[in-house]
């Protein structure tokens, strides 16, 4: 057992990553908080004083705003649709005994280590290209007119690459809820007359419920700071503008600081109520 | 309904043959019961007659019907395993339910059933409980209430009782023959350890190494055990088993005698030993004993005050002695 000069110890140990970290986190998030109440326009006059709530109203009734939430909510959700679907059955599809398993999974996990603006800028040339992409290539094969896929599809291609960036993740935390079920639970499913179909309703997916919340959650929180792979595709054009770059733009295009930091403020409550959910499911699975 | 036949049933899991060709009568009503060592292939057997594992070669008939290639849900065989493999998301209503709701019986059939199967298990009170929140016997009872509702034309059972403390395990026992006794139901039971056995069979198979030792009722195994495997898995405490010069005296390579069949006196007798540990049970005392002869037990009543060290005179009963030869099968 800890005694007291043990303790004492560890938390001098403990300290400096303690101060680190929240040094790391307190700074930045206090400049934005202090930036948020300043009308601060670098190129305009730099710092000009108290803002009150100015910047926080300004930044929801700006008519670019609404349209912001919506092309983060689908580009969101249409990645998680994507991803949990498609995860479920990937990770069943891996649960199979087959030849070459270890090497299949290692493949499987890959593209996660992807920098977005790398997966970005790979699908966007040689994939998505309307000229050079293999998308392209394919549609002529077939005697069809290629595509201007990041035109005419701006959210269809963003969440094509957000989903191959996060299936990997999706997948392995899935993989393993799969693998630790009960193999006699499906057997006793099997004999209690559950066909395949049946026994993947009512056992494994009730099974996987709290792995795919949790995938859900953690995904949300990431997705919903996505900037890269819409910076190198569409760079904002064409309604795919999400929050997270509309205060990019606020800052750096607009050059207005105080008006982005706002912004910056709601994207952090958004990003802790969803925490918030997360850490309560997270922290029940714990205690079960 | 319920008799299953196995012919020249055999499995294997890649290159190793872990039932080797099998046959076996399972008769209508009976409670048979596989018992054997860890390994030896008791729940392959059991998983091969439910249809959860292909068997590699020969047949299954289940009341004459051959069944080898029929899907475990249609074989009508319902199974209680060791995990108990309840649905941990179900309530204990929901779980006895399933294999009703799977068959496609209407809501109102089904509570009847339920309801019915709960007060025969004294589970009326936790229907609307999780498996989680459970006691082990309890669970143990969902899981058979789930079997019985199917009414099955056999009950499978792996170990059902091993997870559960010795007091509540005599008591399953207990529940389990009665509710054969109710149902008359055919049963298939699968333990390692021989007392259940003993106690609850009509007739129970020895296995060894997916091997059928011996087929018999529980007094015919005790009493005529066709090998010295089945001699000394049998009966509680182990039989002893004696090679050497003793057993040459009797034409044999093998002689065996129960630590019950054996007379202990502190004067004299045939054999001669040193008492290493002495048992007090209260009605009886096993006494382990190192003799010329190796280590052996012999059972004494209750009231003989013997004590570690002492030396005592066994002899053995003569009519209760088991011979075998240098094979290790039982000769006459
Ligand atoms: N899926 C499998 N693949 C390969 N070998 C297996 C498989 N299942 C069982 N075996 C082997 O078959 C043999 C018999 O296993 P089984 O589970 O039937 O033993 P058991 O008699 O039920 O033992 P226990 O009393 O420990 O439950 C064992 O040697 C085991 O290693
Ligand atoms: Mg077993």
């Amino acid at each position: 057992m800890a005694t007291k000069a043990s303790r004492t110890a560890a938390r001098m140990m403990m300290a400096p990553a303690v101060i680190v970290l929240l040094g790391w986190m307190l700074v930045p998030l206090i400049m934005t908080l202090w930036f948020s109440f300043r009308n601060y326009l670098p190129l305009r006059g730099g710092d000009l004083g108290f803002a009150g709530f100015d910047n926080y109203v300004r930044f929801i009734t700006s008519s670019a705003f609404w349209p912001a939430v919506l092309a983060t909510l689908t580009i969101v959700l249409g990645t998680l649709i994507i991803t949990v679907v498609l995860g479920v059955l990937l990770a069943l599809l891996l649960d199979q005994p087959m030849w070459g398993q270890g090497i299949v999974r290692i493949l499987v996990i890959a593209p996660f280590f992807v920098m977005p603006t790398v997966s970005g800028l790979v699908w966007k040339n040689m994939f998505l290209d309307s000229v050079n992409g293999l998308f392209a290539h394919a549609a002529r094969a077939i005697g069809v007119t290629p595509v201007e896929w990041i035109i005419e599809a701006p959210f269809f291609s963003i969440i094509l690459i957000t989903s191959w960036t996060w299936l990997p993740f999706a997948t392995l935390i899935l993989l393993t809820a799969i693998q630790s079920l009960d193999s006699e639970q499906l057997d006793a499913a099997e004999m209690d007359g559950a066909p395949k179909i049946k026994r993947f309703w009512y056992i494994i997916v009730p099974h996987m419920s709290r792995a795919i919340t949790v995938v859900i959650l953690i995904q949300t929180i990431f997705l919903l700071s996505v900037f890269a792979e819409i910076f190198v595709t569409t760079a904002g054009a064409f309604g795919s503008k999400t929050l997270t770059y509309l205060i990019y733009q606020r800052v750096l295009e607009s050059q207005n600081i105080g008006l982005g930091s706002a912004g910056g403020v709601y994207a952090i409550i958004l990003a802790n109520i969803v925490a918030v959910f997360l850490m309560r499911i997270v922290g029940k699975n714990l205690d079960a | 309904m319920g008799q299953i036949e196995l012919k020249k049933v055999t499995k294997r899991f890649g290159e190793t043959e872990v039932i080797p060709p099998l046959d076996l009568v399972i008769g209508e009503g009976e409670f048979v019961v596989f018992v054997g060592p860890s390994g030896c292939g008791k729940s392959t057997l059991l998983r091969l007659i439910a249809g959860l594992e292909d068997i590699t070669s020969g047949t299954i008939e289940i009341d004459g019907q051959d069944a080898t290639a029929v899907g475990p849900a249609k074989r009508g065989l319902a199974m209680v395993f060791q995990s108990y493999a309840l649905y941990p998301h179900m309530t204990v209503r929901k779980n006895i339910a399933f294999p009703l709701k799977m068959a496609g019986m209407d809501a109102a059939a089904i509570n009847a059933k339920v309801t019915a199967a709960a007060s025969v298990l004294n589970l009326t009170d936790y229907l609307d409980r999780r498996p989680g929140q459970l006691s082990g016997g309890q669970r143990q009872r969902v899981a058979i209430g789930r079997a019985i509702v199917r009414e099955p034309s056999a009950f499978l059972f792996d170990e059902p009782l091993s997870n559960l403390d010795a007091a509540l395990r005599v008591n399953m026992r207990l529940e389990i023959t009665e509710l054969h006794q109710t149902l008359k139901t055919t049963m298939i039971y699968v333990t390692h350890d021989q007392v259940e056995a003993m106690t609850m069979a009509d007739k129970i198979v020895v296995l060894r190494a997916g091997n059928i030792e011996q087929v018999g009722s529980p007094l015919e195994l005790y009493r005529t055990p066709r090998n010295t495997f089945v001699a000394g898995f049998i009966g509680s405490p182990k039989m002893n088993l004696i090679d050497g010069a003793e057993a040459a005296k009797h034409g044999v390579a093998t002689i065996g005698i129960r630590p019950e069949h054996v007379t202990v006196s502190k004067d004299g007798g045939d054999w001669q030993g040193r008492v290493t540990v002495a048992e007090h049970l209260g009605s009886d005392t096993f006494l382990h004993v190192a003799s010329d002869l190796g280590q052996m037990t012999v059972r004494v009543g209750g009231e003989m005050n013997v004590r570690h060290g002492d030396t005592i005179w066994m002899t053995p009963d003569m009519t209760h002695l088991h011979r075998f030869g240098a094979d290790g099968l039982r000769t006459p």
